[in-house]
């Protein structure tokens, strides 16, 4: 399935603006003001890449996500994907890419997971053998054999997004659009959702594009990540070079019984807050690793407890944005 | 990836979104029969209220039960045939627009109306529709002077009415684009067309005539076409014939209203919101 110009790229996108213009106080009378959703951003993504789109709430990339879809129009700029403008054909886009919006169902309530996939199959125009071909192997890899006839009323969270991905995938899309695909998903649902996307692309060349909050998506899945903010891009790198610059950074907590004790810290380490009874050290385990560090503060009196954890996507974009912002 | 999509006609795919609602509906048919029954019967109600004045009054200026049955049968029957294909936008402001639904209809390869008239074939006004045929036979029964060969013209009313009724409710749902949830006060053009289409034109105010002449072709699908077949002169002076034509207008209606949906839709892709 792998195209015959492995060079070329499956989405391009060219200095993408999008502005709303909302009311001020809500009354119909009211000023408008204008807000800009995207402020010019530019990236492509290569066919059968797997590309990570993340970012903080109300930072772009529903809007961008949106358009990339054909469902919303820019302001201004350019996209192709498929080598189509999505705006300017909605039909002909839509029948060759595959969405998946983690909070918003495509299959019907009252239909079976089996009515609901045949249906789609008349709306997407598969032809039957195509389609009983592409049931039993999405069956198959998302382990759908139970749920066919049952309702989709019925189902678990984690069973209906198998079966959403599933739906986005029964006409063979040359993209996928995955919105928050493993949002409320228990720990095997996630893992099967990411064992899934993570084979579709390597055997069939599907080129996934992946917005998520939770950080270990990223991690399996993302060759590459367009961190968004404020309607500009970032940072567009491969993970291993995020992971290098940002993601290096840890975070360890130290609850005492009773007040924490001043304490000299190591190169790398440095005590990021304080409470009554807790201290918080961030640290770069290049400079020194995690263990050397929990040696260090372990004899300190009073310690009760110590975790280490690793920045939210929300700290690491919210550090990108102070450190991006003019 | 070359595959010619063997793409099902529009109503192909329509046939095939209708009995799946179909299959969805009656799976619970306790409640299904239940609401059909309901809708029957307090369509039903109403038209008592009718009868029961014409048996106390025998007439009333002018007018004659029989004729009064036709149109009453009338306007329900159309009414109901809309009820039944245009479910998914009587609920569109409150099932698409609120809740961001609408985005995943406009990820279907498909026309947002073919997928709204898809949303449901409803069952349940088969009620109405019933009792509406059942009233508008007996209307001709009583009528006195009815004209078999202009009866012809009733269906042709029934599916100017329907169109004009289904115009309604996708003109109700292109203003949830702006108000999300609809606007209550065009159910005044729903149901209260309804109500206004079972009297005789004569009855209404000039203003009121004239609005549902020409705003809402009501008189066009109701009244015209009674009056022709039921050979009844007009007492506003309109010629007879007029009735045999003038059900077009509600397919114009429609017409328009789909119009202003196609461009409602290209507002909210362009808007966002």
């Amino acid at each position: 399935m792998q195209s015959s110009h492995p060079a070329s790229d499956a989405i391009t996108v060219n200095n993408l603006r999008k502005t709303y213009r909302i009311r001020e106080g809500g009354s119909w009378r009211g000023k408008t003001r204008e807000i800009v959703a995207l402020d010019g951003i530019s990236f492509s993504v290569p066919k059968g890449q797997i590309a990570g789109f993340i970012g903080p709430n109300g930072a772009g990339k529903s809007t961008a996500i949106k358009i990339l879809s054909g469902i919303l129009r820019p302001t201004s700029g350019e996209v192709q994907v498929n080598g189509l403008v999505p705006w300017t054909n909605r039909v002909a886009h839509v029948a060759r890419i595959g969405v998946v919006f983690g909070q918003r169902t495509q299959l019907w309530w009252d239909l079976s997971v089996g009515e609901g996939l045949a249906l789609l199959r008349d709306i997407y125009g598969v032809d039957p053998e195509r389609f009983a071909r592409n049931r039993a192997r999405l069956a198959d890899a998302l382990d759908l054999g139970g749920i066919m006839d049952q309702s989709v009323r019925q189902l678990s969270l984690g069973q209906r997004m198998r079966a959403e991905i599933a739906a986005s995938l029964i006409h063979d899309p040359e993209i996928l659009i995955l919105d928050e695909p493993t949002i409320g998903l228990d720990a095997p649902s996630k893992l099967a959702v990411r064992a899934f996307v993570h084979e579709l692309s390597r055997d069939r060349g599907t080129t996934v594009l992946l917005t998520t909050h939770d950080m270990h998506d990223i991690e399996a899945l993302a060759e590459r990540v367009i961190v968004i903010g404020h309607g500009r891009i970032l940072a567009d790198s491969p993970f291993e070079d995020l992971r290098m610059t940002t993601l290096s950074e840890r975070i360890l907590e130290l609850d005492f019984h009773g007040t924490p004790p001043e304490l000299a810290l190591p190169a790398g380490a440095v005590e990021t807050s304080r409470a009554p009874h807790s201290l918080t050290i961030t640290f770069d385990p290049r400079q020194i690793p995690a263990p050397a560090l929990v040696a260090h503060v372990g004899h300190l009196p009073g310690l009760d407890d110590l975790r280490i954890s690793r920045p939210s996507i929300e700290e690491i974009i919210t550090r990108f944005y102070a450190d991006h912002a003019a | 990836m070359t595959h010619t999509p063997r793409t099902l006609s529009a109503l192909g795919l329509y046939r095939r979104m209708a009995s799946a609602s179909i299959v969805a509906q009656l799976r619970y048919p306790g409640t299904f029969a239940i609401q059909a029954i309901g809708n029957f019967v307090t369509t039903l109600l109403g038209f008592f209220g009718i009868w029961s004045l014409f048996r106390r009054f025998g007439s009333i200026a002018g007018w004659d039960i029989g004729t009064v049955a036709v149109l009453y049968g009338l306007v329900n029957v159309a009414f109901a045939v809309a009820e039944t294909l245009g479910r998914g936008f009587e609920v569109f402001g409150g099932e698409y627009v609120r809740t961001g639904s609408f985005d995943r209809l406009l990820l279907r390869p498909r026309s947002t109306l073919l997928l709204l008239l898809g949303h449901e074939l409803r069952l349940r006004p088969i009620g109405r529709f019933l009792q509406g045929a059942f009233v508008l036979i007996a209307g001709l029964w009583l009528a006195p002077h009815v004209q078999w060969s202009a009866v012809l013209v009733l269906p042709l009313a029934i599916a100017g009415g329907a169109a004009m009724f289904l115009g309604v409710l996708i003109g109700q749902a292109a203003l949830c684009f702006i108000t999300v949830e609809g606007l209550e006060v065009v159910n005044v053009l729903t149901y209260g067309g309804v109500e206004a289409g079972q009297y005789p034109l004569t009855m209404f105010g000039r203003w009121l005539r004239r609005f549902i002449t020409f705003v809402l072709p009501l008189a066009a699908v109701c009244y015209y076409p009674a009056l022709f077949s039921l050979n009844h002169p007009d007492p506003l002076g309109m010629p007879i014939w007029i009735g045999a034509l003038s059900p077009i207008a509600g397919f114009v209606f429609l017409g328009v209203m789909v119009l202003i949906w196609n461009r409602a839709v290209a507002g909210y892709v362009s808007s966002g919101s």
